[in-house]
Order: C-alpha cells, then structure tokens, then sequence
C-alpha cells in the first residue's frame, strides 16, 4: 500500500487505529458489563469495567418489569411484514427503472434523494391523520404500512444498483434462444439478481426493527408496542433507571440487528456507497 | 461484491444512441413496464406524496388533534407565530449548532479512520469490524448505552476521570453547559460507519498507479493525499456531509433518548420541539408549519450540495 511509510510514521498509524478501537468499542463493552452486573455493584462508588461476580438477574428483572417478548414479537412482526411487501413491490420498480430511462425513473430517483432528507414530523402529522380516520392507530398494520412506505426508496435505490450489475447479454442471449419477457425475468435474472433481493430485504428488516419515531406516535399501549419503544419506558419519567435491566433489555435488542447486519455488512457497503455517489 | 465496482457502475448510463437506450424507448410505452411500476407507485403516492402535499396544506389550518372536524384555514397565520416564538428560534438555533457541532468533527474523524483502514495495518478487520456496530443498534440502544457511560455514579466516564485525578466528574446530560456537547459526541459516534464506509468506499477509487507515481516523484504523504486522493473523495466527502448535516438535523431518536430535550430546553432539537406541539400539546397545524420551515431550510442546503455537485462535476 503506501511505499516508503517510515517505521515512526507506522508507530503512529496504529496508535491512531488504537484511539479509534477504544472510542468505537468502550460504549457497547460497558453495556455489556452493566447487563451482567449484580445490584451491588451498580451501586458501588467505582465501577469496575468486569463484573466481579456477573449475574443473569438483571435480565430475569428486565422481564420481569415489561412485556419484552410481546414487544420482540411485535418488532419481529412488523420488520417482517415491511422487509417482504416492501421488497415484493420494490424489486419489479426497480427491475423498470435500471433497464429503462424514462421521466418517470428519474422523478423516482429524485423522489428517492428528496425522502431521505425529510423531517417526519411533516410526513406523521398527516399519516396519523389518515391512520386514524381507518382506525389503524395502536395497530400493527398502521405501523407496517407506514414501514413498507418508508422503506420503499432505500429498497428501490438498493436494487436498482444490482439490477444494473446484471448483464444485459444474459438477458438477451435468453431472448434470442426463445425465451418470453416472462420466462427471462423468471429464469436468467432473477436467479442472479437473488442475493441481492435477499441483502435489501434484510437491510429493510433492520431498519424497520430499530425504528423508533413512527412507532412512538402510532402505538399507545403496551402490548401493541415495538422493541424500541418498550426500552424507553425503563427510563423512568424523571429520567431515573433501573440501570441493570436496562442495560440487559437493551443489550438483547441489539443482538439481532447485529447478526444480520453482520451478514450483509459487505453487500450494504457496495449499495449505500452506490447512492451517496451518485444521488 | 466490491464497493469499487458498485460505485464505477453507478451513475454511468449506456451512452445515448446505444442499443440500450433505444430499447428503453419502446418498452417504456409498453403495459408491462406499468404492471411492474404500480405495485410500489401507487403506495408511495398514497402514502408518501399525498400525506406530504397535505401536511403542507395543514401548515395552514388550525388543525389541532381531538378537534379536526371543525378545522380553520388561517393563511400564514402559524407561520406568523413561528417567527414571534422564542422557543422555536432556540430549538432551531440548537439544531443548527448540533447538525453542525456533529457533521463536523464526524467527517474529520471518519476520514482519518478511513485512511486508516485503507492502510495494510493488522488490526484493520477488528476496526472495520467495530466500526459498523453503531450502525446496527437501534437509535434507542444507542441512546441508553451512552446514557450508562454519562452516569454521574456508575458510569464509566466519570469512573475514568476519578482515575486520572481529573476531579469528581460530573453529571453530563443534566448540566446545562455539557449537555449538549455531551450528546453531540454520542452523534458523532453514532454517525461514524455510514460516513468512514462511504470515504473507505471513495478511496479504493483512487487509482494507485496515481499514489506510486507522486510518491517516485517524491511527493510526502499530505501532498499526495491533497494532490491525488483529495480530488478523487471530495465528490463523496461532499454528499456524504451534505446528507450527514440533513440527518442530524432532523434527528429525534438519539436524543430523546439521551435528554429528552433538557436540560431546560438546552438540548431540545426541532424535531423534538415539533413532535411536543403536535403530540403532546395537539398543535398539529403549528407544528406542521414547523415542518415546512425544517423542510424550507434543507432545501436550502440541498441547492447548495447539488450546485456544488455539479461543480465538481465540471472540475473532473
């Protein structure tokens, strides 16, 4: 890589790299410590960052105190159900709009640019208008449907690019051995356009998992809420917390989000990067 | 899966007149381009366009949540409000202050991580590996985790400050001159994947051949970062910030979490000012307008990044 890096110069990139690994590590080792750590020594005068005797009690009390398998569940439903509908219609859109120029792609993609720049306040305001004159606040379906929408131009900007990387070739060799429209899309670029489709699903799920605005504002009791926002009533309303089973609830919450995201991490990257060069 | 070959292909079309180009033509007047078109055009024009275009329209009413029957057109009159409201000038001026106090140092530490990870160091992949972490927790996770680290007791800051016999430390998100540098380093932290993944992504684009051939020339390592990388990343050190100041003014998550807006006011952003009027205290038409005014002023910024786009367009 770099040519003549002189050994004082090395020296001071790994102390830089060390720097960088504390600061991004620290944060997520303490609440892994806090999750584990019995209540006396929470509420010991100085901390120590390795539980002396580490507990699983604060998880039990974290259960104990909210309803967090309803709100997995919940979650799991509504990441679910937004991942699928919003790839399912996004793909075929996706499919028109890398293969063919037209007015239409581009207001697409303009649209796309424009949704990610937007307050929500202006988009909730109006949406919980709407949801409630259908009756569909404190439901799942409100909330899926919003999730579907707002997933919508991060999925289409997703799998345009790996449209693209499809060759056209195949898809016309396909056509003049024979094949139908259908039969190609079916055939020769679905299969190659797959793992993609399966990365912007995955990346539709996990955004919709952490999301936490739309959730706050569509669901008001307890058993319909979603992960999220069940974590925030730990945190009492004067800001006082059990510190313990916060720490393990909301270490639990992130342990999906962090698998799948390591699955996709690479193909993410490739996409994202796609989008903010090119926007 | 590279980033490099997904950046290289976007953005460049089929140059016109190629048989590309030519068959896009015809099937855009085809049946079947719609069939494939409506099942995502028609819920986002339901449920994305109209909903904007009538939160716009609510800017101008009374609109208020329990009595929306009876709603008032009343013109500018919630704008007129909006311009007397101290409130909403602090909140606004904090959004300033925090989407810049966090885009900010956000890109010069990205950058700095980013030229590192594109060295061959051997901790690389852990710090790679790390980096995308704060990109996988939800907002709120985020928001508690730090909210631990701060703890005036049993947190780890004030622990490590005692440590080094720097004092007693203090209680972070609850004093009025720290809390919001205080949140902004949580921005920053949580801010850092997106934008060292985007500028890692901009530096394997740099053609090597360039680096070798400064460095025979006996080019030091800043000279060939601003002679050879610099003009390469800045189109997407430029997007990247542009969207990164968008976010963070328009973010709500991280910091309800963290303060809830306190203390006193301090670090209360737009978007948590706005979602008070509208949800708490029912002033939907008002914090409508509130909208307009976030949405007038990225617009703004967004004219701004996209001229300067085009510029550094031209320059290459």
């Amino acid at each position: 890589m770099s040519l003549r890096t002189s050994r004082s110069a090395r020296a001071g990139q790994y102390a830089a790299l060390l720097g960088y690994l504390v600061f991004l590590a620290f944060p997520f080792l303490w609440l892994i410590s806090t999750a584990f750590k019995p209540a006396r020594e929470l509420g010991s005068l100085h901390p120590t960052w390795i539980p002396e005797h580490p507990t699983l009690d604060n998880f039990r009390k974290a259960f104990d105190e909210q309803p967090l398998p309803q709100a997995a569940a919940n979650s799991l439903i509504a990441a679910l159900c937004a991942a699928v509908v919003a790839v399912l219609i996004a793909t075929p859109m996706a499919y028109v709009m890398a293969r063919h120029r037209s007015r239409l792609s581009a207001a697409t993609s303009g649209w796309v640019v424009v949704s990610q720049a937007f307050p929500f306040v202006l988009l909730i305001i109006p949406l919980f208008l709407i949801l409630k004159h259908l009756h569909l606040i404190n439901t799942l379906w409100g909330l899926i449907m919003v999730y579907v929408v707002w997933a919508l131009p991060f999925a289409l900007w997703m799998l345009v690019g790996y449209v693209r990387a499809v060759p056209t070739e195949l898809e016309e060799a396909a056509s003049v051995d024979g094949a139908g429209r259908l039969r190609t899309l079916v055939s020769v670029t679905a299969p190659l356009l797959a793992p993609g489709i399966v990365a912007t699903a995955l990346f539709a799920f996990i955004t919709a998992w952490n999301e936490f605005f739309f959730a706050l504002v569509l669901l008001k009791t307890p058993e319909k809420q979603t992960l999220p926002v069940v974590l925030t009533h730990f945190i009492g309303a004067e800001g006082a917390a059990d510190l313990g089973p916060l720490a393990a609830a909301a270490f639990l919450a992130t342990l999906p989000s962090l698998v799948v995201f390591a699955i996709i991490q690479r193909r993410i990257t490739g996409s994202m990067l796609a989008g903010a060069v090119k926007s | 899966m590279t980033l490099t070959s997904a950046t290289v292909r976007s953005g460049r079309h089929g140059p016109p007149g190629s048989p590309h180009d030519k068959r896009s033509r015809s099937v855009d007047r085809n049946a079947g381009a719609w069939f494939l078109v409506l099942p995502a055009l028609i819920p986002i024009l339901i449920l994305s366009v109209g909903p904007l275009l009538y939160g716009i329209a609510l800017a101008f009413t009374d609109a208020q949540s329990g009595r929306t029957r009876s709603t008032q057109w009343v013109g500018g009159l919630n704008f007129q409000d909006l311009l007397h409201d101290a409130l909403f000038w602090d909140s606004f001026r904090i959004g300033l202050l925090w989407a810049v106090g966090v885009s900010v140092p956000q890109f010069v530490l990205a950058l700095g991580l980013a030229l590192l990870l594109n060295q061959n160091l051997r901790m690389r992949w852990l710090a790679r590996a790390l980096a995308i972490i704060p990109w996988a927790m939800p907002e709120v996770v985020v928001g508690i985790m730090w909210r631990l680290v701060y703890n005036p007791d049993a947190g780890i800051l004030n622990e490590t400050i005692r440590d080094l016999g720097l004092g007693d430390g203090r209680d972070w998100l609850t004093g009025l001159a720290t809390a919001l540098p205080a949140v902004i380093v949580v921005g920053v932290w949580a801010g850092m994947p997106q934008t060292t993944v985007a500028l890692l992504a901009g530096l394997q684009n740099t053609p090597h051949e360039l680096h070798e051939a400064a460095a025979l020339d006996g080019a030091g390592a800043w000279r060939r970062f601003r002679t050879v990388t610099w003009p390469v990343l800045r189109p997407v050190a430029l997007s990247i910030t542009a969207l990164n100041f968008i976010w963070n003014f328009n973010s709500f998550a991280l910091v309800y979490v963290l303060t809830n807006g306190g203390p006193g006011g301090r670090t209360r952003l737009p978007m948590l000012f706005a979602y008070e009027e509208a949800f708490r205290y029912g002033q939907f038409g008002y914090a409508a307008a509130m909208g307009c005014v976030m949405v007038a002023v990225i617009s703004v910024i967004l004219a701004v990044y996209l001229v300067g786009r085009l510029r550094g367009g031209e320059d290459r």
